[in-house]
């Protein structure tokens, strides 16, 4: 995430100033690099010159379309700003409060941790000796860093890795500090660890561990589980046998797609994914999330909480974003990952479907809002075949470092550049869709989750007719746009006609 | 109305049936003669009709008030809770009676009131008309003749005065091999394959035992291989499995004294040939037993074959284990499967489609007659015929066809409406969900060919609904005989007008008529291909549904189209003669306003008020019913 790119509202008008003792002043707002500015843009009239640094509280509140921002600044000021439209009030508001958030360089070489890309985005108050020290205290130097900012409210998703607690409880200041630093003042956050509590119990004595309430005391831990590894490949390579065999009865088909446990790991993680975004938005509570060593599981959820949160990220680009942030920088090792797949026999432990079990979810919420996706399944369905096998340098190699060292960049091409090419965006783009701003919540009931049959059975029965009837609602799309524009060019040209006529008759 | 002693509650609560929040709405409830209504703080409405709800429970009394659970028979639970346990306890005992009514003409049909007038009730019922439908099929003809031997129900009861038989089959052939099977039920015409002057045949299952033969049987089953010009084989498809019988079969000490002949004529295949071989042990056995089916011996020119399709006990108690296990709340993953699993359900569903395919190759690759009975040729004997017609004819896959097809295979063969759909208080064993597990195939077919069936799921789910609202005369009644003698035609309305009349609603938009060159479909039925209907049996349970319906948007665009197409000839139109009155330099002002801007709005019905069908959201790309609250994360 672009720091800059933060800022989204640098200007607003006809915004209504309120100071105690003083008449309320109505004028344009600006921000700045390093101030709120208030400007009536008459003479003699005062200006408002407000430093970032100075903010030390924002509420916001609506009223119908207006909004209101109450700003109490360290100097114990407090000013009242009204601001038409709830949209910009909410992008102003983010624009102010990312003022917590800096870009940190700590890892430019790599060395603090490894599987991390060279910037990341911390706290403001923590500087980067700290980071140094909280990197030593998590697995894999994994320090919390911010995942994702939900502007509606200004509540954050962080990832990690395990803290290395051990069996003697190790602590960390600096760990606490960092991960304090996230949350408002008087507010609670919740730490969604993905392992039930027995497996992070047991991690402990191989000196991971997690987060003791005692030394957290504003943070809720929840443990979820989700499966890692060799489980979840089994879980693959049973799917695959079970789609494959075309002469099981119903019973036997049944009972394999059972215990293929495909669709339950599918649910759980949904359901991980989909209460870390009720969290946000709903509980208004910040969350951070790990699992072990925070480049699986972890990633799953933090992506699939921003699809449900986030609309941009249920765009093409914005879904390449989030993949390259929260895959490919955020150092899931998909060279070890999807080294193999569902038919080799040589096994390996670090083997694991991770990122194809999340662009499974991806295709699950896809199924239940099909209008809110500017991608189709045929994007997935890409995705998971150049994350196996690709022409493309960009899901080689195990994480940032590993690409800088390979110079992917120089020696090969990225798929993104391919894929966004319009010819290309034509196949993967979804006549269906329609921009919304809304969160959106899926069904994780057993009766609402399906088997991915453009993955699974894709080489299993013929989709002649599917691909059919698909055809035949892109015809129907495009059918209508091509009416609607015809009907408003005849509508213009007889409104034109009438008013010619109209000339005509009054003379 | 004596049974309703209170018409009013207040302050009653609606559990949501999944939410584990205990989320509730809170609103009055009515009782009225026909509905129970509930209107929330919201004022929306959820109608129950008595004639829907299969039962109801008081559960033991808690803080908040006495729980009472009503389950439908369109599979829709409602969870109130009653504050005061004396207003429970009316409700309850009211809707026990108005729920089981005894006799039919309490049932809603009699009191419903379109406000129409008599001619157009009569219309309405002549809307579908058989008779028409075999002169489609292109009977009669030179091999198939009408018969006029049931004319007045004298040879058998359950079937229709009009029946179609072999040329060269005469009366007393009829009537003897009438009396050799099962309820009279003797071979019928259900389907003529005009291309492959090939028929489908139905019956009941002949009452053989060990040796008994029917001379006039044999006849009529030669007439049928005859009236078949390209190929005299016929098939004869006994639609039921092997182990019903097996128990008997174990009983048996004397197993040897049955020779089985194997016979591999029919298949090369070795495993199909075995459970071929079981199955006709198990009929064999059947067979002793007073009934069972035909003797190749007997008969020349039959092949025979089984299909494995359960009895209505069996699809009853699989059906009830499939809702217990989706009525589970925080339902896993892995109960989910093993509960579809053990309820065996999709395997019926995979039987019946199955027999339905063997019938349809049988014609249109051997070009063979077929015969399909069942015991009585009632119930699997009408999935199986009704779902090879639909397979073999493109019509019976458009709305009026469809309608057609449940007139003739259901309806007209006796089907018994009223005992499998339990419309009155009468024995709960011949309650079976017989014809929802043809609704089923049928909306299985239109998943895999999406664009090979005129209508859409909601008209499914729509006839669903009314085959146990008791609302239309259609499904009241076991046979023919007994609706006439009920007079329905003349007291009680037919569902059909009604449904064409709000045909929009059931149009499926990616139709294609060109598909119709695609005449004969054939569905692969590899297990995967099954999945659970989840429209269909959690209609109701909103929180499980997609929450943006790709199907609306498409149904209401097409709409949007054929209006746009119009609007554009409209506009066309005025543009000419604008151009032409300016060379003219003649003006007729009205037409300068007349420019329609928008759609007209749709006719709404209001005879189907009480139905929410697929409650999806109506308002095109709104996400309704999003909500975290209404899941379990």
């Amino acid at each position: 995430m672009e720091f800059a790119e933060l800022i989204r509202t640098p200007r607003v008008d006809n915004v209504v100033l309120h100071r105690p003792f003083y008449p309320a002043v109505e004028g344009t707002l600006c921000l700045t690099g390093h101030h709120l500015i208030l400007s009536s843009r008459q003479d003699n009239t005062e200006e408002l010159w407000l430093l970032h640094s100075n903010i030390d509280a924002i509420d916001k509140r609506f009223v119908g379309p207006l909004g209101t921002i109450i700003i109490k600044c360290k100097d114990f000021r407090i000013i009242q700003l009204d601001i038409p439209g709830m949209e910009e009030c909410l992008n102003i508001a983010s624009s102010i409060e990312t003022s917590e958030w800096r870009l940190s360089y700590v890892n430019k070489e790599f060395a603090v941790c490894p599987s991390y890309p060279p910037i990341v985005i911390v706290p403001k108050s923590i500087d980067d000796e700290a980071l140094r020290k909280v990197a030593t205290f998590r697995h894999g130097g994994r320090f919390p860093v911010l995942s994702y900012y939900h502007k509606k409210n200004g509540m954050v998703i962080m990832r990690s890795g395990q803290p290395l607690t051990g069996t003697n409880g190790r602590r960390c200041k600096e760990d606490e500090k960092l991960i304090n630093a996230t949350l408002r003042a008087g507010k609670r956050g919740y730490i969604i660890d993905t392992r039930s509590l027995t497996v992070a119990q047991q991690a402990r004595a191989k000196g991971g561990g997690f987060e003791q309430e005692a030394h957290y005391p504003q943070w809720r831990r929840i443990h979820k589980s989700i499966e890692r590894y060799h489980i979840l490949q089994e879980s693959l390579i049973k799917l695959v046998e079970a789609c494959n065999d075309q002469t099981h009865n119903m019973d036997r088909w049944l009972s394999k797609l059972e215990a293929s446990n495909w669709l339950t790991h599918i649910k759980e993680i949904l359901t991980t994914a989909c209460l870390a975004a009720q969290c946000i938005d709903r509980e208004g509570a910040s969350i951070l999330i790990h699992g072990t060593e925070g480049t699986d599981s972890t990633l799953q959820v933090t992506s699939l909480a921003q699809i449900i949160l986030e609309p941009r990220s249920r765009t093409i680009r914005g879904f390449e974003a989030l993949i390259e942030r929260e895959w490919l920088q955020a150092g899931h090792p998909f060279q070890q990952r999807c080294a193999q797949s569902a038919y080799c026999n040589s096994k390996q432990k670090w083997e694991s479907p991770v990122f194809l079990l999340f662009l499974d979810c991806v295709w699950q919420i896809l199924r239940q809002f099909p209008c809110s996706f500017e991608f189709n399944e045929n994007f997935l369905i890409m995705l998971f075949e150049h994350a196996y096998a690709s022409q493309f340098g960009t899901f080689l190699g195990n994480n940032e470092s590993e690409r800088c060292k390979l110079k992917l960049q120089q020696k090969t091409m990225s798929l993104w550049s391919w894929v966004n090419r319009p010819s290309e965006l034509r196949k993967f783009t979804s006549p269906l869709f329609e921009a919304n701003n809304l969160v959106i919540w899926p069904s994780v009931a057993p009766q609402s989750l399906h088997l991915w049959e453009g993955i699974f059975l894709r080489w299993n029965r013929s989709s002649k007719y599917l691909d059919e009837a698909y055809e035949e609602m892109v015809n129907i799309i495009e059918y209508n746009k091509e009416l609607q524009a015809k009907v408003n060019i005849l509508r213009r040209q007889l409104a034109e006609l009438e008013t010619e006529d109209g000339m005509q008759e009054s003379p | 109305m004596e049974h309703i002693r209170t018409t009013k509650v207040e302050q009653v609560k609606l559990l949501d049936r999944f939410s584990t929040s205990n989320k509730a709405l809170t609103g009055t409830l009515y009782l009225t003669a026909t509905h129970l209504l509930f209107i929330d703080s919201h004022q929306k409405e959820t109608w129950i009709l008595h004639h829907h709800i299969a039962s109801v429970e008081k559960l033991a009394l808690t803080t908040s008030g006495c729980p009472l659970v009503i389950q439908c028979k369109n599979f829709r639970i409602v969870h109130f809770i009653v504050p005061r346990e004396r207003d429970c306890h009316d409700i309850y005992n009211s809707l026990l009676q108005l729920s089981k009514q005894a006799k039919y003409e309490d049932l809603y049909a009699f009191s419903y009131n379109p406000k129409q007038n008599d001619s157009e009730r009569l219309r309405g019922w002549q809307l579908i008309d058989l008779a028409e439908e075999y002169k489609r099929m292109g009977v009669p003809n030179s091999n198939w003749q009408l018969s006029d031997a049931n004319r007045e129900y004298k040879i058998c009861e359950t079937y229709p005065r009009e029946l179609y038989v072999p040329r060269i089959a005469s009366k007393p052939i009829i009537v003897g091999s009438s009396k050799f099977r099962s309820k009279g039920r003797f071979p019928v015409l259900s389907y003529y394959h005009r291309e492959k002057e090939a028929a489908v045949c139905r019956c009941s299952q002949p009452l053989s035992g060990f040796s008994a033969r029917c001379l006039e049987d044999e006849h009529l089953l030669q007439a049928i291989s005859k009236a078949n010009p390209v190929n005299r084989y016929m098939y004869v498809m006994d639609t039921r499995p092997k182990h019903r019988m097996q128990s008997w079969w174990a009983t048996q000490k004397d197993i040897g004294r049955i020779i089985v002949r194997i016979s591999s004529k029919i298949w090369n295949d070795e495993k199909i040939r075995e459970s071929h071989e079981q199955k006709r042990l198990n009929a064999m056995a059947n067979r002793a037993a007073g009934k069972g089916y035909e003797n190749e011996d007997n008969y020349s020119n039959i092949r025979f074959q089984f299909v494995g399709i359960e009895n209505i006990h069996v699809m009853r108690s699989s059906l009830q284990k499939l809702l217990e296990v989706n009525g589970t709340k925080g339902l896993s993953v892995n109960d989910f499967y093993s509960g579809l699993e053990s309820s065996g359900w999709l395997r019926h569903i995979k039987a019946v489609m199955d027999a339905a395919i063997f019938l349809t190759k049988a014609i249109m690759i051997e070009n063979a007659s077929v015969l399909v009975h069942c015991s009585d040729g009632w119930d699997r004997t009408s999935q199986v015929c009704s779902l090879g017609s639909l397979l073999l004819d493109s019509f019976y896959r458009t709305i009026r066809g469809f309608m057609v097809l449940i007139e003739k295979d259901w309806i007209s063969f006796g089907h018994k409406f009223s005992e499998r759909c339990g419309h009155l208080d009468s024995d709960p064993k011949e309650v079976s969900p017989v014809f929802t597990q043809f609704l089923e195939c049928v909306w299985h077919l239109t998943e895999q060919f999406p664009q090979a069936f005129e209508f859409n799921e909601a008209f499914l789910l729509q006839i669903h609904e009314h085959i146990y609202s008791c609302q239309f005369g259609n499904f009241l009644g076991n046979c023919q005989k007994e609706r006439e003698e009920l007079k329905l035609k003349e007291k009680t309305y037919s569902l059909w007008p009604f449904l064409l009349d709000d045909q929009k609603k059931y149009l499926n938009p990616l139709y294609s008529p060109k598909s119709q060159a695609v005449a004969v479909l054939e569905p692969n039925t590899v297990s995967f291909n099954f999945k659970f209907w989840r429209n269909m049996y959690h209609q109701f349970d909103r929180t499980l549904h997609p929450r943006q319906s790709v199907f609306n948007i498409i149904m209401n665009m097409n709409e949007q189209n054929k209006q746009l197409e119009n609007d554009i000839k409209d506009l066309e139109s005025k543009i000419k003669q604008h151009k032409n009155k300016q060379t003219d330099g003649v003006l007729t002002k009205e037409l300068l306003h007349s420019v329609r801007p928008e759609s007209p709005t749709l006719k709404t019905s209001l005879c189907f008020k009480e139905q929410t069908l697929l409650p999806v959201n109506d308002a095109l790309r709104t996400i309704e019913g999003s909500n975290p609250a209404d899941n379990r994360y």
